[in-house]
């Protein structure tokens, strides 16, 4: 396929990985923010090809994974409702709340549906005048215009049976949160393409310059990837310090003006809990005063809840980049992926679930 | 879930700003999509496609950086190595 085969390609992966081998003299700690990121780098052993010094630590970038655990409890009590027809994501059903999951509300006979895009669940409503159709609005950036426009349209349209629950989370205050970190390891950053293809990356700009950390701002496939991480090293190495872009043909500098401006429109920037990380100031967003009627939270009278967090899952410090999934006590042993503990384990993007899917054999094998 | 893939836009079926949508073609899987950001897309353009949404449209002159960089540290590497 046009814009996907060509990136895969293994003989210029190679040449790539030789090239960043060549210009590296000593140990760098790069982090990959994003979970799709993450994916490719253990599906294609991206880290395999590289040389040891140079170590990849995977970052908070799977909003499933960091979506707080009080509202997966607050999705399952909206869901549990008569009147309720609730619409998510695929991969938030199996998400683990404190005693079960969407899917098992799904299974005791509440109405919970999957869809592909905000906008399909803007028709249910349409189609279920009767129901309350509510959407888990989950994501960073890169949902941010979808469900900004489902909003949007539910005003403009007066479809009064529809809201969102959102549990929206912005990328540059993660970075911010991980680098300011006292015990913090990661000397470069990968940004996520999809992301700035919105926002754009004069964000990072001020954030590289603090904290003295190349970012580089990198596509998906195994070619961006391996660009993306020459880049990075060729910066260190180099001693310089920059906002790079490898992913140039999907992401300018200013990103996508008519997005930002519907985000805009919809949305404010709130603090926001990080599931395994804590709060984060400034770290999401939520719905504007004008838009407010359509926030399922106060809808339903769930905005005061809040829920402790397992102590046994060690996600946290995976998704801040200080543990690989391995060190995890019950990595692949009480946890795995048909039996997640933690949501780093649930999405294909989680770190705890890519290590299981494609390196739990090799390791049994190392070991 | 962040997963955006590329896509060739088939047809325009609905101009309207907001509405904008058309058939797009992800090898061969043809989905209706909003098009709505990307307002100078047209038919035959690629558009990276993320929950239904077209959030960026693929730069045809970009698209071989990827392969000119590679080439161009390839070439250095060859000049400075004895
Ligand atoms: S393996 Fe499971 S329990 Fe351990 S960190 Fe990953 S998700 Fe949490």
């Amino acid at each position: 396929m046009k814009y996907l085969d060509e990136y895969r390609d293994q003989a210029a992966c190679q040449e790539y990985a030789r090239a960043i081998t060549r210009i590296t003299t000593r140990s760098w700690t790069i982090m990959e923010i994003c979970g799709g990121q993450t994916h490719s780098i253990v599906k294609y052993g991206i880290d395999e090809l590289l040389p040891d010094k140079i170590i990849l630590v995977h970052g908070p970038g799977c909003p499933v994974c960091v979506t707080p655990l009080e509202l997966i409890e607050k999705a399952i009590e909206i869901a549990e409702r008569p009147e309720v027809i609730f619409c998510s994501f695929g991969d938030m059903l199996r998400v683990p709340g404190s005693t079960k999951d969407l899917l098992s509300v799904k299974a005791s006979g509440g109405d919970v549906r999957i869809v592909y895009s905000p906008l399909d669940a803007l028709k249910v409503a349409r189609d279920n005048p009767d129901k309350e159709v509510v959407f888990f609005a989950v994501g960073f950036e890169t949902t941010a215009p979808a469900n900004a426009m489902a909003v949007f349209q539910a005003k403009q349209q007066d479809i009064k049976n529809f809201s969102i629950l959102v549990s929206h989370v912005l990328v540059p205050p993660a970075i911010e949160a991980i680098l300011s970190a006292e015990d913090n390891l990661v000397q470069g950053f990968l940004a996520a393409g999809h992301v700035c293809a919105v926002m754009g990356y004069t964000e990072y700009e001020p954030l590289a310059k603090k904290y003295n950390v190349p970012i580089v701002v990198t596509g998906f496939e195994p070619l961006d990837i391996l660009q993306g991480i020459y880049m990075t090293v060729k910066q260190l190495e180099e001693g310089r310090v920059a906002v790079e872009n490898q992913y140039s043909r999907a992401v300018k500098r200013e990103g996508n003006d008519p997005a930002k401006n519907l985000i805009t429109e919809i949305f404010e920037v709130v603090p926001r809990k990080w599931r395994g990380v804590g709060e984060i100031p400034l770290s999401g967003l939520g719905l504007r005063e004008a838009y407010r009627a359509f926030d399922a939270e106060l809808r339903f009278g769930l905005s005061g809840k809040s829920v402790e967090e397992p102590a046994e899952c060690i996600s946290g410090t995976i998704l801040r980049g200080l543990k690989k999934p391995f060190e995890c006590p019950v990595f692949g042993t009480v946890c795995t992926p048909e039996h997640p503990l933690g949501a780093t384990m649930v999405s294909s993007e989680g770190a705890c679930a890519a290590y299981y899917r494609y390196r739990r054999i090799q390791n049994q094998v190392k070991s | 879930m962040c997963l955006a893939i590329p896509g060739k836009i088939m047809e325009i079926i609905d101009n309207d700003p907001i509405m904008r949508t058309g058939k797009v073609s992800f090898g061969g899987i043809v989905k209706d999509i909003n098009l709505a950001y990307v307002p100078e897309a047209g038919v035959d353009d690629y558009v990276i496609v993320h929950a239904g949404f077209a959030i960026s449209q693929l730069d045809e002159k970009e698209a071989n950086e990827v392969f000119g960089y590679l080439k161009e540290i390839g070439a250095i590497e060859e000049l400075l190595e004895p």
